[in-house]
């Protein structure tokens, strides 16, 4: 009894999680551009897709934004989380307070003020611009990821290396480097998808020359609908879809990795 | 003297098909200290888990004062557990967690800070009643996981290895601390542990269990003087164990040896298993004055005793004596008949499918 | 002494900090206490003029209107997503990240895309509409509406509620439980004198989750709401794309700021007063 209520809760609230995605799937395959109206099965959206100007090239910068963003950030995240574990107790703090703020301010706080600088300085709005966003709200995740593991680090192992004589460079690349990996990784997984998925700060700091998946979508969406987001919708869909399936059965234990 | 309280009739529990508790018949009398003990992951922990309601059996009875229990949820119950990790509850102080049973009773405000009280001052922790539980020792959090159950003065305690993340010190004491509260509350005590001495000081009763299955029930006298198989000789205790031959009544041969014994009842010739307890063996300094003679090979002070290990010409004997042989002195060594125990050959009890240790 | 050294390696991200993250904030700050052309920054007086703005009826109306829809959709969130958080716990170990994986899924697809399949569902000829005139109901008129915008807002929020109660639940000793049951409590006592205190942290994260996002969003009323229903977000977007009022904008931003830490600073009262309780007893 008790039972049969849980499947039948879990099944309302998938029904509720997917129902709209799975219209959308459906609607990318229909014919008539109605958007309640079954018109017939075509491909034509999804060849109009790849026939998109605008949809290629939102989606360029938006591979390109992330891929670049997602380097810097966790390069530089990761070296200021060293320098920050080896502060004195005060810089520490002061510092995490300020790496937190653009973790804790709404997205819309974050764009708007970035949006204010750039222009303030002169700064043309554009694809730069909108890097330099992107970096600015993905480094705090990172140093938030790869701190922990400094933490954690056994402060002899880097000491044992020394003593062994290897120079400070050398303990640094073979033995800190390799033990917080794990940190570094999260940390750009983390910046990778934020950016990906990012679409408010963008919005504020692209201006007109540049623009990425979530801006156009967003412009589309207003204009009016276009069958073409479906076929948008549903590959995007199925990548992520897909990623997870590979991602959960290469680790069993896929939780760490899904959250 | 006392009636029977609880009953175990073919209580059975599987695990995907693994068989953790085989088919158990245990009959528990009222204030009495019944210790489940066994190698882990023989099923104490499961066997307690049935009669305290949080694992239904696969077959089988559990009776209390001859009702059925096994379909009485956990929480109409009237045993309580000492959980193995404590499982206190974090969100509320000590007071909160005595009083959690009570609380849920609707016993009146006056009446539930009068027992708390009492039962706190009773483990010994008056005055800590606001304190965190987190803030507490582990033998502080340990007498409050007592207290907690002990407060709803339940007819039986179910106590899971409650000692066992206690260091050695702190353990005695608390042995001898739950002794005096089982005797003064004069409530029934079903523990268990996989220690054999703390078995053997608490217990009125041992059921030794192995895989699943029950060796041997007894007072602890029984279970170290008596052991029924070769398993509980060996898990009781150091133990010499040989195999023999029942020659006839009080008649033991093993090793060209022939030697008298008090064991009687086994078929002409069948086959045996002989205990002898390391200090049962007597030496003496003229090897031929001895049963058997043999040459010691190592010699270990244990404190009380010195434990040596005697090299006959077919075997080794472990013998534990307060006087000291040297390291190659050649001696003889004698049994009486009484610390001679014979047993019937080989067969630990096992559940029928073998499970790989 | 060597390694207070190597501190000096964060410096540079020190200066970026400063540069990127504190000094855009002062100049909102800023131009939130002034007026003048945003162009010509030796023109700006020191006013408080657009914080006096804020306090008119409209705009107070969008604040609150922005608050009660974003609580309203927490609400909402904690009691659809406790018992999900509950069941996912309780599910077998074996099939538990897979359900996990398949609830989470939906938050792993744009955020805009997920919006917007929620138009062609709730628009006027939608398939919702068609479904309802087929089976003999009224039409559902939420979209363009706050009902729209507070379903947008569940179901792209939901999964944050989830998560960190789920995260707290599956943490707690199955052994505390038993022992609940042990000592007397029925499941539903079990359940409100232990496993809701227990996971009190655990709902005080997840509102935050949900609120945070949903207060200051613009996407959600911009795509569900068509305007209707303008909140604090819309507003601020305006006044910075199309109004290209900076001052206004950058005082609604300020008040925004200031309101969520308090309901911030509120929540993690919530989150420790129980402890507190416990030690005045
Ligand atoms: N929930 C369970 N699922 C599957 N197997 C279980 C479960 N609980 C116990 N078992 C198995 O049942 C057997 C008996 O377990 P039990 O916990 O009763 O052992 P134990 O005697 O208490 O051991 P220990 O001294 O280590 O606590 C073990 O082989 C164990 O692996
Ligand atoms: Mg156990």
């Amino acid at each position: 009894m008790q039972k049969a209520i849980k499947r039948v809760y879990m099944s309302i609230i998938f029904l509720f999680l997917y129902a709209p995605i799975i219209v959308l799937i459906v609607f990318s395959f229909n014919k008539s551009k109605s958007r309640g109206q079954w018109g017939g099965f075509t491909l034509d959206w999804y060849i109009d897709l790849f026939r998109d100007r605008q949809i290629r090239e939102a989606l360029y910068f938006t591979i390109l934004i992330a891929v670049l963003s997602t380097l810097i950030s966790t390069i530089v995240g990761t070296i200021a989380a060293l320098g920050i574990n080896n502060m004195t107790k005060i810089g520490r703090t002061v510092v995490l307070n300020m790496n937190n703020l653009p973790v804790l301010n709404p997205d819309i706080v974050t764009g708007v003020a970035l949006m204010t600088l750039f222009i303030s300085i002169r700064m043309e709005l554009g694809f730069l611009t909108m890097l330099i966003a992107h970096i600015v709200f993905s480094i705090p995740y990172v140093i938030l990821a790869v701190l922990p593991k400094l933490r954690q680090l056994n402060k002899h192992t880097a000491e044992a290396a020394l003593d062994l004589g290897a120079t400070p460079a050398y303990a640094m690349r073979k033995v800190i480097i390799p033990e917080i990996m794990p940190g570094i990784v999260s940390g750009a997984l983390i910046a990778f998808t934020l950016s990906i998925d990012d679409f408010v700060i963008s919005f504020f700091t692209a201006g007109t020359s540049a623009t990425n998946l979530s801006i156009l979508i967003y412009s589309m969406a207003k204009r009016g609908v276009k069958p073409t987001i479906n076929a948008l919708s549903t590959l995007m869909f199925l990548t992520v879809l897909i990623l997870m399936l590979i991602i959960n059965k290469k680790n069993d234990k896929g939780e760490d990795i899904i959250i | 003297m006392n009636k029977n309280l609880i009953e175990l009739k073919n209580l059975t529990k599987r695990y995907n098909g693994m068989t953790a508790v085989d088919s158990i018949n245990l009959t528990i009398k009222e204030n009495e200290f019944v210790t489940l003990l066994g190698p882990s992951g023989c099923g104490k922990t499961t066997t307690l888990r049935m009669i305290g309601g949080f694992e239904d059996p696969d077959d089988g009875e559990i009776l209390f004062e001859g009702k059925l229990l096994n379909n009485v949820p956990a929480y109409k119950r009237n045993v309580n557990t000492v959980f193995q990790r404590y499982a206190l509850f974090t969100h509320m102080n000590v007071y909160e967690n005595v009083a959690f049973g009570l609380r849920i009773k609707k016993v009146s405000k006056s009446e539930i800070d009068r027992r708390v009280k009492r039962m706190l001052k009773m483990v010994d922790l008056e005055g800590f009643d606001k304190r965190y539980v987190d803030s507490l020792s582990g033998g502080q959090q340990q007498r409050v996981a007592i207290a907690r159950a002990l407060v709803n003065e339940p007819k039986v305690l179910l106590l899971d290895e409650p000692l066992g993340a206690l260091d050695l010190k702190l353990r005695k004491e608390m042995q001898i601390e739950l002794l005096d509260m089982q005797r003064s509350v004069g409530i029934t005590f079903i523990y268990v542990t996989h220690d054999q001495e703390e078995a053997l000081t608490m217990s009125d009763t041992i059921v030794v269990m192995n895989k699943g299955v029950i060796q041997q029930i007894g007072t602890p006298q029984d279970i170290y003087n008596e052991p029924t198989n070769r398993f509980v000789a060996d898990f009781i205790g150091e133990s010499n164990i040989i195999e023999g031959t029942m020659l006839e009544d009080f008649k033991v041969a093993f090793d060209g040896l022939l030697l008298d014994c008090v064991d009687k009842g086994f078929a002409p010739n069948e086959p045996v298993d002989i205990v002898i307890r390391p200090e049962d063996i007597r030496i003496v300094v003229n090897p031929d004055e001895g049963m058997i003679k043999g040459t010691v090979t190592s010699v270990v002070f244990k404190g009380v005793h010195y434990e040596m290990i005697i090299e006959s010409d077919t075997r080794e004997y472990l013998v534990q004596r307060t006087m000291m042989f040297p390291e190659g002195s050649v001696v003889g060594m004698n049994v009486q008949p009484a610390d001679i125990q014979v047993m019937k050959r080989g067969d630990v009890l096992c559940s029928e499918e073998e499970e790989e240790e | 002494m060597q390694r207070r050294g190597r501190g000096r390696i964060a410096y540079p991200y020190v200066v970026w900090m400063a540069i990127f993250i504190v000094v855009p904030l002062f100049l909102i700050l800023f131009y939130s206490l002034t007026e003048g052309d945003i162009h010509n920054i030796k023109d700006l007086k020191f006013s408080l003029n657009s914080y006096n703005r804020v306090l008119e009826p409209i705009y107070l109306k969008v604040i609150g209107n922005s608050f009660l829809l974003a609580g309203i959709s927490t609400l909402i969130c904690l009691i659809i997503g406790y018992p999900v958080a509950m069941i996912i716990a309780n599910t077998d170990i074996k099939y538990r990240n897979l359900l996990l994986m398949f609830f989470l899924v939906p938050i792993w697809m744009n955020f805009l895309l997920r919006t917007y399949a929620w138009m062609s569902l709730l628009s006027p000829n939608g398939l919702v509409n068609r479904f309802l005139l087929w089976i003999g109901l009224p039409k559902l008129e939420i979209m363009p509406g706050k009902g729209a915008v507070l379903l947008g807002m569940v179901y792209n929020f939901l999964p944050f509620m989830v998560l960190p109660i789920y995260t707290v639940l599956s943490k707690i000793d199955k052994h505390v439980i038993e022992a609940s049951n042990d000592l007397g409590g029925n499941s539903v006592t079990t359940f409100m004198r232990v496993i809701l205190p227990l996971s009190i942290p655990g709902i005080v994260s997840g509102i935050t989750m949900v609120f945070l996002p949903a207060v200051s969003t613009f996407v959600i009323s911009g795509l569900l709401g068509g305007g209707k229903t303008p909140l604090i977000g819309d507003l601020i977007e305006q006044q910075f794309l199309s109004s290209r009022n900076w001052h206004f904008g950058s005082s609604l931003s300020i008040i925004l700021m200031i309101m969520i830490l308090i309901s911030m600073a509120v929540m993690s009262r919530i989150d420790s007063s129980p402890e507190e309780e416990r030690r005045k007893i």
